[in-house]
């Protein structure tokens, strides 16, 4: 086996050119698709860093003045939801997997010595986190069920308040602030990039501490819904607002008074897009994986045809036909699988010293962000064209040790 | 050693077989040094290619060491030549990039024997054949005679029952060529079956029995008194 593969090696030494040529067909196409494949992944990164923080399967349900009269009822009627409506939503539509409330108080202040810095501040039961389960809680806690249980007097903020208010060295988690003027602890500091970096202007606490603290009841402002995995989430939406719509005496047809927005919607169409884009990145990268494919082909072909006459002379030496398939199948294997990984090292090596400037230099580029590569798809790709590389190969490698030696021999 | 009896050979060109070989009844025995002669077209080629196993044949039967030899596989017919047969061509046929001495260990790689051990054996033979010191010389460095002599000692290298030669002289001058045939008679002399094919009368004259073929048959067979 050793011996056998130093005759390999020695042929390839003999054949330099060759097996530079062949080696280089495969490099080349390894290495471009895992660019486009890299090049592909940044622009998904791209794109889902503009899409902003909220998980993508959510809809939200808020209330204006009703446009439509009903049951007797004039239009422009104030709607308004309670955490009751919450509760009834939850008894009469399965396929729930989560639902929050969302208080908005108005703006205010929080205070933390002579420091001021205004916020948006919103009530929020335990739920709430859980839509929001991609933004960064990097500090301290959430708000947890006992908060909610005992209206404890609790805040988190976002990270625009908490940078205002405390100095760089000074952790905000444990300090007392005041929130119109009752004295509130720091449980921890969020940091959420949605509406351009806004809503790291917010305040949050338990929605049972703002009704005492603001009045107004049970009230809620939004309400936002998770479907279940694997539930139609329009189809949900649906029912949801059917259910609302008939609680406060709405129109079904009634479109300003009960208000959504359903996330599955872009969601649905950057996929598509994505869908897109990926079909595109296979379609073109395959398509140089197959230019590789034909490469190594010809040469393997060349190279059979270029070694008839010795392989000629092997098998009246006594080699066996087996011995002839074999050496040559493992000459181009060798081949093309050093080159492959060469081509995958090279390929990962740019993408990643892309990735590095862009972040040294702190680079912004539009679309584009963390080109990364799914080193399962490549190593498949390695293996596609090394596997079709030797089948490639076969066919030419079987025909010559078929050939009589003789016939091989008068070959020139 | 060799036994030939009724071979038959067809060559499909076209749509009209050509019968080359037409009953062949050969025998020769361990330890001669034959010459097979006919003209061109006679089929002494496809003659030797049969002997050496390089070759299939219609009809008839083959006997080499007390081995019958027909319907073999590919893989088969490899290996017998590896063991019992050597080969001496016309055109030296060395391979190009290896020297004299990876040339000559060639048939021992076939047969599996280690590298140093192959190596080892080489050398020898080249010694014998009388390149001591172009050991490592490429092909295109040596004579043709000195090539024919690459050539001999890969035949001998492995230990062959028989060694087959075709033309082993047609491409060397008249002064190489009694020294070929000089190195052929010297290896037939230690007790090696030779097989020379030739269309030279001053190289089958050197041999102890000239067979003659004719229209794909044997012609004449007769031991030549002169023959050492």
């Amino acid at each position: 086996m050793l011996d056998g593969l130093q005759e390999i090696l020695f042929t390839l030494r003999q054949n330099k050119l060759r097996t530079l040529l062949t080696a280089f067909g495969v490099f080349w196409g390894i290495f471009m698709l895992i660019l486009l494949l890299g090049a592909g992944r940044g622009m998904q990164n791209g794109i889902w860093q503009d899409f902003g923080s909220d998980v993508l399967d959510f809809f939200i349900v808020w209330t204006a003045e009703t446009s439509v009269p009903y049951r007797g009822m004039a239009s422009g009627r104030q709607i308004t939801f309670t955490l009751a409506d919450i509760e009834a939503v939850k008894q009469q539509v399965s396929g729930i997997r989560l639902i929050s409330a969302e208080r908005f108080a108005q703006n205010g202040n929080v205070n933390y010595g002579r420091k001021a810095s205004n916020g948006q501040i919103l009530g929020v039961p335990d739920e709430y986190f859980q839509v929001k389960d991609d933004v960064p809680f990097n500090f301290g806690r959430k708000v947890n069920p006992l908060d909610q249980d005992e209206s404890r007097k609790v805040v988190l903020l976002g990270k625009a308040v908490a940078d205002r208010l405390f100095a760089a060295n000074e952790d905000p988690v444990g300090k007392e602030v005041r929130v119109k003027d009752v004295v509130m602890k720091v449980v921890g500091v969020f940091y959420d990039k949605g509406g351009r970096g806004q809503n790291s202007e917010r305040v949050l606490m338990p929605i049972s501490t703002m009704q005492k603290m603001y009045g107004g009841g049970e009230i809620t402002d939004n309400i936002w819904v998770r479907p279940l995995p694997g539930v139609d989430p329009f189809e949900l939406e649906k029912q949801v607002l059917e259910v609302l719509k008939r609680r406060h005496d709405v129109s079904p047809d009634d479109r300003r008074g009960i208000n959504s927005f359903n996330m599955a919607m872009p969601a649905q169409s950057v996929n598509s897009l994505f869908v897109g884009i990926t079909v595109f990145i296979w379609f073109v990268g395959l398509g140089t994986l197959m230019a590789g494919i034909v490469g190594i082909s010809n040469i393997m072909i060349i190279t059979v045809k270029e070694r008839t006459k010795e392989i000629g002379v092997r098998k009246a030496l006594g080699a066996t036909p087996f011995s002839i398939v074999s050496t040559l199948l493992l000459e181009s294997t060798l081949v093309t699988a050093v080159a492959g990984y060469i081509g995958l090292v090279c390929g990962v090596g740019l993408l990643e010293l892309v990735s590095f400037t862009l972040r040294k230099a702190g680079v912004v580029l539009p679309y584009f962000l963390n080109p990364e590569v799914d080193f399962g798809v490549a190593i498949t790709a390695i293996m596609l064209l090394v596997g079709v590389g030797v089948l490639a190969g076969l066919a030419p490698a079987v025909r010559a040790a078929r050939i009589t030696p003789i016939e091989a021999m008068r070959a020139e | 050693m060799i036994t030939l009896h009724d071979i038959h050979k067809y060559y499909r060109t076209g749509d009209q077989p050509l019968h080359v070989l037409k009953g062949v009844d050969l025998h020769i025995r361990e330890g001669e040094l034959v010459a097979i002669m006919g003209s061109s077209g006679s089929g002494k080629s496809t003659l030797l290619n049969i002997l050496g196993v390089l070759d299939s044949f219609d009809r008839g039967t083959y006997t080499l060491a007390g081995q019958a030899i027909g319907n073999l596989s590919e893989t088969d017919s490899a290996r017998l030549r590896n063991r019992l047969l050597g080969f001496v061509f016309q055109s030296f046929n060395l391979l190009p990039f290896k020297n004299a001495a990876e040339n000559v260990a060639l048939p021992l790689y076939y047969q599996g024997v280690g590298r140093k051990e192959r190596n080892y054996r080489a050398e020898k033979f080249l010694d014998m054949v009388g390149l001591s010191d172009r050991k490592t010389f490429m092909p295109n460095q040596l004579s043709g005679g000195q090539k024919q002599r690459v050539a001999i000692a890969r035949a001998l290298v492995a230990g062959p029952k028989v060694i087959l030669a075709d033309e082993p002289t047609g491409a060397l001058d008249s002064k190489t060529t009694q020294e070929i045939m000089a190195l052929l008679k010297e290896i037939h002399s230690r007790g090696n079956t030779l097989i020379i094919v030739t269309h030279e009368q001053d190289v089958a004259n050197q041999t102890e029995r000239q067979i003659i073929l004719k229209d794909g048959m044997v012609a004449t067979s007769h031991t030549q008194p002169q023959a050492a």
